[in-house]
């Protein structure tokens, strides 16, 4: 098993957010700014690279028809450890993300991962595959945040581009989020073709 | 190492073992967490009374809960310095859900400052409000007096520039600034401010009715208008 | 009066797809059909109904008196995921009919993030209930509430996606491009109704 193409098929080939589609809930809520979509991003990879490695670890002591309970209970619990850490040490990044941290667990990313990649490989491939799928989606998280952030306010990073007055704040509110998902999904199949 | 067959002693067992080590795990970062998420909730409080009453050493004399419109306000008595009033939007009408500010007032009334504690409002927007309304920026309330005039964004009648497209967010935060204005004004009008451990029934039964008052006041400006 | 505001307030002013971005994989997923997504919305309805009930009770009598408040999550996911099983079972048996129409959208429903995001606000109170108390019926209001306009923004939006599907779409845009696009404009639709809330709040004086 080659570890770096399953790094780089997360990135690039089966990008969670705008190939698989997956995981769309916090791709639109959490990106209206370049810094919340990435610490949202980050966070997901996290929980993701803790939930492959332990379940592929535990993967044979599982039988088969717990096997859905028992992923579930894991993630949870990776979740939750994640959101206390987060309000004990990092309070305005829970502030920014609020709802969205403990809805990690239904992410169809992580379930999904562990279904179709922990569950049949080893420890060390399961990990390259949660940093390479979670660090798709943090850059795609990262993209989409800093499109809606320049076009909805002028600024991304804190950086003023132009004056806010001439940004479309529609970009920043719940529309904008589809408008600017939709057409980037439109210019990366336009790239991949 | 083979994989264990779905037999339900097996099932049993696993589910079993998940739950307790990920219950353990989970009651141990709490154990870990639990102090330092009330150390900074405290020190965010702490800070932002500082900040609404531009200080940097505060002693709180005492401390009042006033009930308005069911919402609950803690006026923070710092003596001369002033008071600071945790607030929240009394309409709760924004896109959010609740924004709590702290609010600091002078002993005549004029507004200190203020801080932004809590909003569940767009990112961004909410981000805008925190310096919007401050002494250098666009529609700087400080200084004003809630009592002598409401106040209201330009669009409404009143003195306050509104965040550029967001008049919404604008009103919800300007009317948490007059209802900390109306409980600070309660808190004082009651004299002598008792404290919180003595408070009795009878007060606690003449700020319900106060509070009838207030809301009739409201209710009698909006037909009016 | 005010447990109609929290009604509109949910269904229109802060729909839980459009504004709150909860529940965007059903919407996306199974809106290519009216039918289809009749069914999921009914589906949807009846479990975050019944799991906000089930959860709000679990936080106030087990999780808060115990002081057991971290394992919310962890709690909350496992019920929805029992519930949903136990719904399918039930349905099975008591009504084949209502399950033939429902049944392939209740597996789904346990990641559809709008039901534990639902559960959530019920049980630690954050949602929008002017002059009311954050209560158990308060609570069944919203969740019914958000349930409908969840309903109703799927329903809507499968609606549109029919119609597109006979029209031209330029090809860069095919697929899900223009279904975000289009998911975009209704949002913008809806932005419509913001301040309708406010106005309400006013005319029945809470």
């Amino acid at each position: 098993m080659n570890y770096l193409k399953v790094l780089l098929n997360g990135i690039v080939k089966e990008n969670p957010t705008f190939v698989l589609l997956l995981g769309m809930c916090p791709t639109l809520g959490t990106t209206s700014s370049a810094l919340n979509g990435m610490s949202m991003g980050l966070a997901t990879m996290a929980v993701l690279i803790c939930s492959n490695f332990v379940i592929s670890l535990v993967k044979n002591v599982i039988p088969d028809m717990v096997r859905i309970p028992s992923f579930i209970v894991v993630i949870a619990s990776l979740v939750t450890v994640l959101q206390m850490l987060i309000k004990a040490y990092a309070p305005d990044i829970d502030k920014s993300l609020g709802l969205f941290i403990p809805l990690i667990v239904v992410n169809c990313i992580i379930l999904g991962r562990a279904e179709a990649f922990a569950a049949k490989n080893n420890p060390v491939a399961s990990i390259f595959d949660g940093i390479g799928m979670g660090l798709g989606f943090s850059i795609a998280l990262t993209l989409l945040g800093a499109v809606r952030e320049i076009l909805g306010t002028g600024h991304v990073f804190g950086v003023e581009l132009f004056s806010d007055s001439y940004g479309a704040l529609i970009f920043v509110l719940a529309p904008g989020a589809f408008i600017a998902l939709g057409y980037l999904i439109a210019i990366i199949n336009k790239i991949k073709n | 190492m083979k994989k264990l067959k779905s037999t339900w002693y097996n099932m049993a067992i696993v589910l079993t073992l998940i739950a307790v080590i990920a219950g353990g795990l989970l009651a141990y970062v709490n154990s870990i967490t639990e102090g330092p998420i009330a150390e900074i909730n405290q020190k965010n409080e702490d800070q932002a009374k500082k900040d609404v009453l531009c200080t940097d050493e505060i002693e709180i004399l005492n401390e009042t809960t006033i009930n308005l419109d069911g919402k609950e306000f803690i006026v923070y008595n710092a003596g001369e310095k002033g008071c600071a009033v945790k607030a929240v939007d009394p309409n709760n009408a924004s896109f959010g859900g609740d924004l709590t500010i702290m609010v600091g007032f002078d002993p005549d009334g004029n507004v200190l400052g203020y801080s932004i504690l809590n909003t569940n409002e767009t990112p961004g927007l909410g981000a805008k409000a925190a310096d919007w309304f401050q002494k250098d920026g666009k529609g700087s309330i400080i200084g004003m007096n809630p009592g002598a005039k409401e106040l209201t964004v330009r669009k409404d009648g009143g003195d306050v520039d509104a965040i550029t497209a967001s008049t919404i967010t604008s009103r919800s935060f300007l009317r948490a600034v007059n209802a900390a204005y109306d409980a600070y004004r309660q808190s004082l009008g009651r004299g002598p401010i008792p404290a919180p451990d003595t408070q009795t029934g009878a007060t606690q039964q003449a700020s319900a009715n106060e509070v009838v008052e207030v809301v009739e006041e409201v209710v009698d400006s909006v037909e009016l208008n | 009066m005010g447990y109609i505001l929290i009604f509109i307030t949910a269904i229109f002013v802060n729909n839980v797809v459009l504004s709150q971005f909860l529940g965007i994989c059903p919407f996306l997923g199974v809106s290519k059909k009216v039918e289809t997504a009749s069914g999921m919305a009914a589906a949807v309805a009846f479990v975050l109904t019944i799991a906000t009930i089930v959860t709000y009770l679990i936080q106030i009598y087990l999780l808060e008196p115990f002081h057991l408040a971290y394992l919310q999550t962890i709690a909350f996911i496992l019920v929805i995921a029992a519930l949903v099983q136990m719904v399918e079972i039930v349905l099975k048996k008591v009504s084949p009919s209502l399950y033939q129409a429902l049944g392939v959208f209740l597996p789904l429903i346990t990641t559809n993030c709008c039901i534990l995001g639902v559960a959530i606000q019920v049980a630690s109170g954050t949602y929008a209930a002017p002059g009311l108390e954050h209560n158990l019926l308060t609570g069944i209001v919203y969740a019914v509430s958000t349930a409908l306009g969840f309903g109703l923004a799927l329903i809507v939006f499968a609606g549109i996606r029919e119609q597109l599907a006979r029209v031209a779409v330029p090809k860069g845009v095919q697929g899900m491009s223009i279904a975000l696009i289009t998911a975009g404009l209704l949002a913008m639709a809806f932005m419509g109704f913001s301040g309708v809330n406010n106005g309400l709040q006013k005319l029945f004086g809470i």
